[in-house]
């Protein structure tokens, strides 16, 4: 006889369900937290790695960690733009946008804080060259104006900026006609004006950056070398893509320790909790495990049924934290970014591989738990084991 | 009679499980206790600004500044004892990992607002060089700094290297000040910019004004804010405290993630202790048909089961106490660079404690009211 049916230790745990149902609901808020963190930074990396295009460039002042803190003057920017390396489009124009970032400091809705906001200056290719970024109400700003279009998370969490609404930012009235929707990226959590205008509303002199399209993405090494070895420029070019990474590494990593150290403090104590059930589990059985063995069954059969119960019980823990994970999708986080200083929005974003993860997770818990005991069943005398009450 | 040695002999019976209930309650405990420290540490700022300190700042946001004129006007108003400047500097030192805060400041003024110990040859020679840095006692343990290095940070807001010379450490005079922040003459960076920027000379991204007393401090800033409304850097002024938590409740969806995360914990150590209990009960079932044969009303067996558990829960408590105070020390010194003030609050043994009692309770509802439903001719019969 070889293995022990699969269905002795289902019905186990269903004959002590309520223990089961703790043991897997201990699993399942590690496998909660370990999920939930993962679905945090997996959010951010999609709200900023989907903000930068692979064929897009910013261009930025050298050494300048942010837009916010860059400034490229009107000459600069006329020798980039002369680049052969950028992209024309349909106008016969090239597909390229001066652009200018001011923080300005607005008051969220329904509370009595402030948060820092992105208002972007844009040019009049700044929404061809982001194909995510759509218009879902209203009309687009005409240039040299104070039209204004808001970011959906802007639009939702701030006061003043729907549609018809006027804005005081800079001594200055800006009428929102828009509000636009980012597909989730970081543009979401942006204000956008006329570059011009603007400016000359903080007068500012200088723009925050550049970016353009390339006419044919293997070129950018070219472009970069060329930039940066100009002895009129003081600029760096970066792929748009790597830019907004940067933007959010430590956010990232900040998420990223946070996650993890409180997944192996969560998970110590649900382990210990699968460790005293299978022990109890077996203690309790110590007469059935004797029948099994007089029965037949090998050492190792036994080893196996427990060792498989106790998967089943952390299998049953993922299934359940995933489950409650699962709703987190339906919440966004906005908050601070610290590296540039504005406010960003993402939301919790389940993906196959974080379900993979937490499910091997949990099923690891369990093992750990059941090895030991499983282990004392399998050595068990027959006699003695028989002879229990 | 309260039959506290049943209690106690029937809670350690089982000592493996019981042993290593009280291990997972102490942990969990202790997740607890140091997330709360965490989320604590992240208000210490706020908590040690002083009620004698005023920040005015651009009213657009902190990423405009201010001209440097402003600061007569604003010595001028009644109420105010000291004004002085500065500037979010932003350097790198060497790499970006490296981080901690460096300010450009009036540093006269600077050092009268703030309670710095700070040796008085270090002071004096860094009051006199214009190059001069000042740095906290706990980046000099960090660097294996001396006094008289010379120190080089790259701009990230002000471009090129810049160069310092360590003038002196300063320590906190009290307990939740921020040792690792790097302070130099807000002169030196000015007469730089001058020659390279011009358009960004003479400008200060923050005023710090310290006040007569406290009781001015909504009239001194309602004066200030009034005197430079209207002209093109209007400016908002507010307590150096509301300055602090206006800046964290930017943040604050990241604290309240970790605040319910902490609470999860609880949960998780309720289910183990429940699952304890359940099992244990459930092994004694006979038991309490004998009791209850002897006439014993279900009152008294739950009371057995309730106190049982309320031990467990309370040894983990002890526990988790005990393990709290090492393992936060250890934290703290492993992660004094990033996270400059980690400090226990000892209010979070209380919070130990109610949090123990609970999951106590909690976990003996269920086995308690089973034990004390069931009839007793079935309880004799029924397979452990």
């Amino acid at each position: 006889m070889s293995a022990v049916p699969l269905s002795y230790s289902l019905r186990n745990l269903w004959a002590r369900r309520l223990t089961t149902l703790f043991t897997a609901l201990g699993m399942a808020s590690v496998v909660f937290v370990l999920a939930a963190s993962l679905m945090l930074a997996e959010g951010l990396r999609k709200a900023l790695v989907g903000t930068g295009s692979s064929d897009n460039v910013v261009v930025i002042r050298k050494g300048a960690a942010t837009e916010v803190f860059s400034g490229i003057d009107r000459l600069q920017a006329a020798i980039v733009e002369t680049q052969p390396e950028i992209a024309i489009g349909k106008n016969g124009q090239p597909l390229l946008a001066r652009e200018s970032l001011v923080l300005v400091s607005l008051q969220k809705r329904g509370r009595d804080n402030q948060s820092n906001v992105a208002v972007r200056g844009v040019g009049e290719s700044s929404l061809s060259l982001r194909p995510k970024v759509k218009l879902v109400q209203g009309r687009r700003p005409r240039p040299g104006t104070s039209d204004i279009i808001v970011g959906q998370n802007i639009a939702k969490r701030f006061q003043e900026v729907g549609i018809g609404q006027t804005l005081r930012i800079g001594m200055r009235d800006w009428t929102v006609v828009g509000v636009f929707d980012a597909e989730g990226t970081g543009f979401g959590s942006e204000i956008w004006a006329d570059v011009d205008q603007l400016m000359q509303t903080f007068r500012r002199p200088v723009y925050s950056s550049i970016t353009f399209r390339l006419r044919d993405v293997s070129e950018f090494e070219k472009f970069k070398a060329h930039i940066e070895s100009d002895p009129r420029l003081t600029l760096e070019a970066k792929k748009e893509i790597e830019y907004y990474l940067e933007q959010s590494k430590w956010m990232a990593t900040f998420l990223r320790v946070l996650g993890i150290s409180l997944t192996v403090i969560f998970s110590l104590g649900a382990t210990i909790g699968a460790i005293i059930t299978m022990y109890a589990s077996v203690a309790t059985r110590t007469r059935e495990i004797g029948t099994l063995r007089a029965l037949g069954f090998q050492k190792r059969s036994i080893l196996g049924a427990f060792l498989f119960e106790s998967l089943l019980l952390g299998f049953l823990g993922a299934m359940f934290g995933l489950l409650f994970a699962s709703f987190l999708q339906l919440i966004t986080i906005s908050t601070i970014n610290f590296q540039t200083f504005s406010e960003l929005a993402f939301s919790f974003s389940l993906s196959f591989t974080i379900a993979c993860q937490a499910l091997f997770f949990s099923l690891i818990m369990g093992l750990i738990g059941g090895v030991f005991p499983a282990f004392r069943a399998s050595q068990m005398n027959i006699v003695d084991a028989l002879r229990t009450h | 009679m309260f039959p506290l040695k049943l209690v106690v002999k029937n809670a350690f019976r089982r000592k493996v499980r019981t042993f290593l209930t009280i291990l997972s309650i102490a942990i969990a405990l202790l997740a607890f206790g140091l997330l709360q420290t965490l989320v604590n540490s992240w208000y210490a700022g706020a908590n040690s600004a002083s009620s004698y300190r005023l920040v005015t700042r651009n009213a657009i946001s902190l990423a405009f500044s201010l001209p440097i004129s402003y600061k007569d006007k604003i010595s001028q108003i009644d109420g105010v004892q000291e004004v002085t400047y500065g500037d979010w500097f932003g350097g790198i030192y060497i790499e970006e990992k490296n981080f901690f805060p460096n300010f450009a400041v009036e540093p006269r003024g600077y050092l009268k607002l703030y309670d710095y110990l700070i040796p008085p040859e270090q002071s004096a020679s860094f009051l006199r060089d214009r190059r001069a840095a000042l740095a906290g006692c706990k980046l000099r343990d960090r660097f294996g700094w001396k006094v008289g290095d010379s120190i080089t940070l790259k701009g990230t807001i002000f471009p090129g290297t810049w160069e310092f010379m360590l003038a002196g450490f300063y320590q906190a005079g009290v307990n939740d000040i921020d040792e690792t922040q790097f302070f130099f003459h807000w002169d030196y960076l000015n007469e730089t910019i001058r020659e390279t920027m011009p358009h960004r000379a003479d400008q200060v991204d923050f005023y710090l004004i310290g006040v007569k007393s406290p009781d001015l401090a909504t009239k001194v800033s309602l004066a200030v804010d009034k005197t430079f409304k209207n002209s093109l850097a209007e400016t908002l002024t507010e307590t150096e405290k509301s300055f602090q938590l206006s800046f964290l409740a930017m943040s604050d969806a990241i604290i309240k993630a970790v605040q319910l995360v902490s609470l999860v914990v609880i949960f998780i150590i309720m289910a183990v202790a429940a699952n304890t209990m359940i099992m244990s009960v459930r092994e004694r079932t006979a038991e309490y048909a004998v009791f209850k044969t002897l006439g014993f009303g279900p009152w008294p067996i739950m009371v057995l089961i309730l106190g049982e558990s309320l031990i467990i829960a309370m040894t983990g408590c002890a526990l988790g106490i005990a393990l709290t105070i090492p393992v936060k020390n250890a934290i703290a010194r492993a992660l004094s660079d990033y996270l400059p003030i980690f400090i226990l609050n000892t209010k979070i043994f209380l919070y130990y404690a109610i949090a123990s009692v609970l999951v106590g309770i909690t976990a003996a509802i269920i086995p308690a009211w089973r034990a004390a439903k069931v009839p007793i001719a079935e309880e004799l019969g029924r397979i452990p």
